[in-house]
C-alpha cells in the first residue's frame, strides 16, 4: 500500500475504541494485541524485510522490562526516562548480539540457534541475579501518576501503546520507500548478489537487527509499566519470542500491516482458547504452534499475501510468463 | 584433588553420561547431515519418548529397558510420518519454512505435553537403580553401564546399517548429492523420512537409558538437547564420528567440572560455549561449513 | 603502452588439496572487450570470485587502475566501479524488474524515486523496458540473463564482469544480446567475460586468456587462440590437434 494515508486511517479508527467502549476486558484484549503487534513490528522488520528469523527476540523484550523496572525500582529513575533509557538497553543488546552473529557469518537454523541461545541465557541469568529479584521478580511499585507512567484507567494505556504501534507502522512504511529498504530486501532475496551491487550487507543487518529490538525492547518497557510486574519467565521466555513472530507470520510476513493484523488474529484465538478449555497452561501454545505450521504450509505469505494476491488477480495483471 | 581415585572414576562416569549424549547428539547431526535441517524439534521429541517411558513403567509396570523395544520403532514410524506428512510437505523445500515448521512442533509438543500432564517433575523408581558394579576403585551405577553399552550397540548397529543395507546407502548417497540421487531413481522424501525415523528412534532409546537415572518434566528434553546442540556444533554439524566423540567428551568435561565447579555454574557454561563454538566455528572440528 | 585497467598477477588458489587457479596472470585494457575461456572446470568463475573480493587468493594479488584490490570485499568494489553477473543468475526474486535494477541504481542514488527512475533508463537499454513493471520470476532465461545485466550496468561500473552472460540463451537470443555487449564497451565500459560461446566470443573480444586445468596456457587475438594447438586439445584432449591436421580440416 502506497503512502501514509492507509496508515493514518487505521490509527483514527483504532483510537475511537476507548471512546466507543468502556469495557476493560475489550481494553485489555486490545492492549495486548497492540503489545503483540509492536512486538511482532520489530521482528518483522529483520525477519520479514531482512529475511533473518530470530528465534530469541524476547532478549531485546525482557531487557526493556527489566532495565525499566530495575531503574524505577532500585535508583529511583523516573519512569518515562526508564522508559527510554529501556529502549535503548534494548538496541544496545540487539546491537551486540547483531554484531557477533553477523561478523561470523551466521545465517538461516545457524542465526535462529543463536539467538535462541542468547534469550535462553537472559533468562537463566535473570532467574538467578539478585538484581532482578531472582526467582521472585521484579515488582514495579504502585503509583498511579501520569509522571510514573501509570494511569487509573485503561484508555492513557490503549493510545500511548497505540501510538508506538502508530510510530513502528510509520517508520516501517519510511523504510520500505528508502534506500535502506532496498538494501535491505536485496539482502534478504540474495545476499551475495546484493553484496555484488555495493550493499554492505553485513552493516544493513546490524542496522535492521538494532531497530528491530529498539522495536521490540519499547513493547517490553510497556508490558513492564502496565503489568507491574516481570519475572525471568516473563520477560525472556520463550512465549513472547513465538508470539511475537507469529503474528507477521499469519498477517503477512514483509508487509507494513501483517504484525498488526496477525496480532489480532493471535490474540483472538487466545482468548477462544480460554473460553474453550478454562485456561490450562500450554493449551494456547499448542494451538499457536499448529496455527504456525498450517500457515506456513497453505498460506506462507499470510493474511496480506492473499489480499495481495487477490488484488492482483482481480486486476489481471499475469504473474506469470507464457513459458 | 587430582588423585586417581578421585579422577578415574569422574572420567568413567563421564564416558557413560556422555554415551548417551552422544546418543542424542547422533540422531541430531544424522538429519542435519542427510535433510540439511537443524531439527528444532528435537529436544520435544525427546521430552515426549521420556514420558512415554515413564509411563510404560507408570501404567504397565514395563521397565525401561525392556520399554526400549517398543518405543524404539513407535518413535521412529512418529519421525518418519512427521517429516513424510507433516515437516516435507509443509515446508515446500524452502529453508527459511523448515525452520519454522520445526519451531512450530516443538512448541506444539512440549505444550501438548504441559497441558496434558501439567508441570510436575516425575521420576521412576526402580529397584535396581542404585546397584552398583566395582571396577577397581570406581563404583559405577548399572544403569549407566548398561546405557554406555547399548549405546555403542545402537552406534554399531547404525553403522552396519549405513554400510550394508540398500536403504544405508541410499541415505548417504541422499546426503552426498541429492539431485543425483533422485535421478538413481532412489525416493528422496522416504529417505529423508527414513532418516528423520531413525533420528527419533535415537531419541527413544536415549529417553529410556534415561529415565532410571533422571526425572522428567515438559522441558527435561530440552536441557539434553542443549548438550546436545553443543556437541554437535563441536563436533561438526552432519558428522557421525563428531557426535560420538563430541559426546563423550562432553560428558567427561561435564563430569570433572562438576568436581571442581559444582552445578550452579551448569548450565550457563554450556549455552556459552554453544555459543561461541556457533561463534567462531559453526562447522566444528569435523564437520561441513555453515 | 597504457597501464590495463586490471592486471591479475600470479594468483593462485588453493581448496584443500585442489590447487583451483594455479599462478594465474590476466590484463583487460581500458575500454576493449577481453574473453577469458577454457573448459568447463578450469577455475573461470573461481579467477572471477577472487577478483570481485567473493574469495581470496592463495598466493598473487589483482591492480585495479592502478591500485592493489586483493581482498577487498565486493560492496567496496562496486563502489570503486567493478561489477560482475553471476554464471547461475541471481535475480531478486520477491521483486519486480525494476525494484531489481533499482538496488543497483542505489549506489549513487540515494532517494528511491531517482533509482526507480534510472532503472527504467537501464532497463531501456538493454530491452527490457517491457517487463519493467513484472516479478523478476516471471521473466525467461534470455530475460534473467538481461536483467543479470542490467542491475550489473545501474551501479555505472567501470569494468564489467561478465560470466557466461550468453550461456542457455539460442542463436537469436544471442545475436539480439552481442550489440547491447557492444553498446555497453561503446560507451567506456571494460569488459571481460568469461564465454563458452565461441562464435560471440570471435565477433566480440579484442584479446583472449585460455584457463584449462587453473593454467593460463595461452592468450592473443581471437584468431591466433582459435589455431593454437594447445588450445584446441585442452578442449578436445591430448593429441586432437594433430589428429586434426591430419584429417585435413582446420577448425575454429
Amino acid at each position: 500500500m502506497k503512502g501514509f494515508a492507509p496508515i493514518l486511517v487505521v490509527l483514527a479508527l483504532l483510537a475511537t475504541v476507548p471512546l466507543i467502549t468502556s469495557s476493560n476486558v475489550v481494553l485489555n484484549f486490545m492492549v495486548m494485541a497492540l503489545l503483540i503487534a509492536l512486538v511482532g513490528q520489530g521482528w518483522n522488520l529483520l525477519g520479514g524485510y531482512g529475511g533473518q528469523y530470530s528465534f530469541g527476540h524476547a532478549s531485546f523484550f525482557g531487557t526493556g522490562a527489566y532495565v525499566t523496572g530495575i531503574l524505577q525500582m532500585r535508583y529511583g529513575v523516573n519512569a518515562w526516562a526508564g522508559f527510554i533509557i529501556g529502549i535503548a538497553a534494548g538496541a544496545l543488546v540487539g546491537a551486540v548480539i547483531g554484531a557477533l552473529s553477523f561478523r561470523s557469518g551466521l545465517k538461516g537454523s545457524y542465526f535462529a540457534l543463536v539467538t535462541l541461545a542468547f534469550a535462553e541465557v537472559l533468562r537463566i541469568v535473570a532467574s538467578v541475579a539478585p538484581i532482578t529479584g531472582a526467582g521472585v521478580g521484579t515488582l514495579i511499585k504502585l503509583d498511579l501518576r501520569s509522571e510514573a507512567f501509570q494511569f487509573q484507567s485503561r484508555a492513557p494505556f490503549y493510545w500511548i501503546v497505540l501510538g508506538m504501534v502508530g510510530v513502528s507502522l510509520i517508520l516501517t512504511r519510511m523504510i520500505e520507500d528508502s534506500r535502506f529498504g532496498a538494501y535491505l530486501v536485496a539482502v534478504r532475496e540474495n545476499e551475495d548478489a546484493a553484496r555484488a551491487l555495493g550493499v554492505d550487507a553485513t552493516i544493513v543487518k546490524l542496522c535492521a537487527m538494532t531497530i528491530s529490538a529498539a522495536i521490540t525492547a519499547a513493547a517490553g518497557c510497556f508490558y513492564a509499566q502496565y503489568y507491574l510486574f516481570i519475572d525471568a519467565g516473563i520477560a525472556y521466555g520463550p512465549w513472547i519470542s513465538i508470539e511475537g513472530l507469529l503474528a507477521p507470520i499469519i498477517g503477512g510476513i514483509g508487509t507494513v500491516f501483517g504484525p498488526l493484523l496477525g496480532a489480532l488474529v493471535v490474540k483472538t484465538l487466545g482468548e477462544l482458547t480460554k473460553l474453550v478449555t478454562g485456561g490450562a497452561p500450554g493449551l494456547d501454545l499448542v494451538i499457536y504452534g499448529s496455527v504456525l505450521i498450517v500457515v506456513v504450509a497453505f498460506a506462507p505469505r499470510g493474511i496480506a499475501g492473499i489480499f495481495v494476491d487477490l488484488r492482483r488477480r482481480l486486476s489481471g495483471t499475469r504473474g506469470r510468463s507464457r513459458d | 584433588m587430582l588423585s586417581p581415585v578421585i579422577l578415574v572414576p569422574a572420567v568413567l562416569n563421564g564416558l557413560m553420561t556422555g554415551a548417551v549424549y552422544a546418543l542424542i547428539a547422533l540422531g541430531l547431526t544424522l538429519i542435519y547431515g542427510v535433510l540439511h535441517i537443524i531439527n528444532f524439534a528435537h529436544g520435544a521429541l525427546l521430552t515426549a519418548a521420556m514420558f512415554a517411558a515413564f509411563f510404560a513403567y507408570q501404567w504397565l509396570g514395563i521397565d525401561p529397558y525392556l520399554a526400549a523395544i517398543g518405543l524404539t520403532p513407535l518413535f521412529f514410524l512418529l519421525g518418519y510420518g512427521l517429516q513424510r506428512f507433516v515437516i516435507g510437505p509443509a515446508a515446500h523445500g524452502e529453508d527459511r519454512n523448515i525452520l519454522l515448521v520445526t519451531l512450530g512442533l516443538a512448541v506444539v509438543i512440549e505444550n501438548a505435553l504441559l497441558y496434558a500432564f501439567r508441570a510436575d517433575t516425575r521420576t521412576i523408581n526402580l529397584p535396581y537403580a542404585f546397584n552398583v558394579i566395582e571396577v577397581g576403585t570406581a563404583f559405577l551405577a548399572v544403569p549407566r553401564v548398561i546405557a554406555f553399552g547399548v549405546v555403542i550397540a545402537v552406534a554399531l548397529a547404525l553403522w552396519l546399517i549405513m554400510r550394508f543395507t540398500y536403504t544405508g546407502k541410499a541415505i548417504r548417497a541422499v546426503a552426498k548429492e541429492k539431485l543425483g540421487a533422485e535421478l538413481s531413481g532412489i525416493d528422496v522424501a522416504h529417505i529423508y523420512a527414513v532418516t528423520f525415523g531413525l533420528g527419533t528412534a535415537c531419541l527413544a532409546i536415549a529417553a529410556c537409558l534415561l529415565m532410571p537415572t533422571y526425572y522428567v518434566n515438559p522441558g527435561a528434553g530440552n536441557a539434553f538437547v542443549l548438550i546436545a546442540f553443543t556437541i554437535v556444533v563441536l563436533g561438526g554439524m552432519g558428522s557421525v564420528t563428531g557426535a560420538l566423540v563430541g559426546g563423550l567428551f562432553v560428558g567427561v568435561v561435564e563430569s570433572l567440572s562438576g568436581l571442581y565447579l559444582g552445578e550452579s555454574l551448569g548450565q550457563i557454561g554450556i549455552f556459552v560455549m554453544f555459543i561461541l563454538v556457533l561463534l567462531f566455528r559453526p562447522s566444528g572440528l569435523f564437520g561441513e561449513r555453515a | 603502452m597504457t597501464e590495463p585497467l586490471l592486471r591479475v598477477e600470479n594468483v593462485s588458489r588453493r581448496f584443500g588439496g585442489l590447487l583451483a587457479v594455479d599462478q594465474a596472470s590476466l590484463t583487460a585494457e581500458a575500454g576493449q572487450i577481453t574473453a577469458l575461456i577454457g573448459p568447463n572446470g578450469a577455475g573461470k568463475t573461481t579467477l572471477f570470485s577472487i577478483i570481485t573480493g567473493f574469495l581470496q587468493p592463495s598466493q598473487g594479488r589483482i591492480v585495479y587502475d592502478g591500485a592493489d584490490i586483493t581482498g577487498v570485499p565486493p560492496h567496496r568494489l562496486a563502489r570503486r566501479g567493478i561489477a560482475r553477473t553471476f554464471q547461475i543468475v541471481q535475480p531478486f526474486v520477491g521483486l519486480t524488474v525494476r525494484e531489481n535494477i533499482a538496488v543497483g541504481a542505489h549506489l549513487s542514488r540515494p532517494a528511491r524515486t531517482d533509482a526507480l527512475a534510472a532503472a527504467g533508463d537501464v532497463a531501456r537499454a538493454v530491452g527490457l523496458d517491457a517487463s519493467l513493471d513484472r516479478p523478476a520470476s516471471s521473466l525467461t532465461v534470455a530475460g534473467r540473463k538481461r536483467l543479470e545485466l542490467a542491475r550489473a550496468l545501474a551501479i555505472e561500473p567501470r569494468l564489467l564482469l561478465l560470466d557466461e552472460v550468453l550461456a542457455g540463451l539460442n542463436p537469436s537470443e544471442i545475436r539480439d544480446m552481442v550489440p547491447v555487449i557492444l553498446a555497453i564497451r561503446d560507451r567506456g565500459v571494460t569488459i571481460v567475460m568469461i564465454e563458452h560461446v565461441m562464435q560471440a566470443v570471435m565477433s566480440l573480444a579484442g584479446h583472449v586468456f585460455v584457463l584449462s586445468e587453473g593454467r593460463i596456457i595461452a592468450e592473443g587475438s581471437p584468431q591466433a587462440i582459435a589455431g593454437d594447438p594447445r588450445v584446441v586439445e585442452a578442449y578436445l584432449g591430448k593429441g586432437a590437434a594433430a589428429r586434426m591436421t591430419a584429417a585435413g580440416g582446420a577448425h575454429a
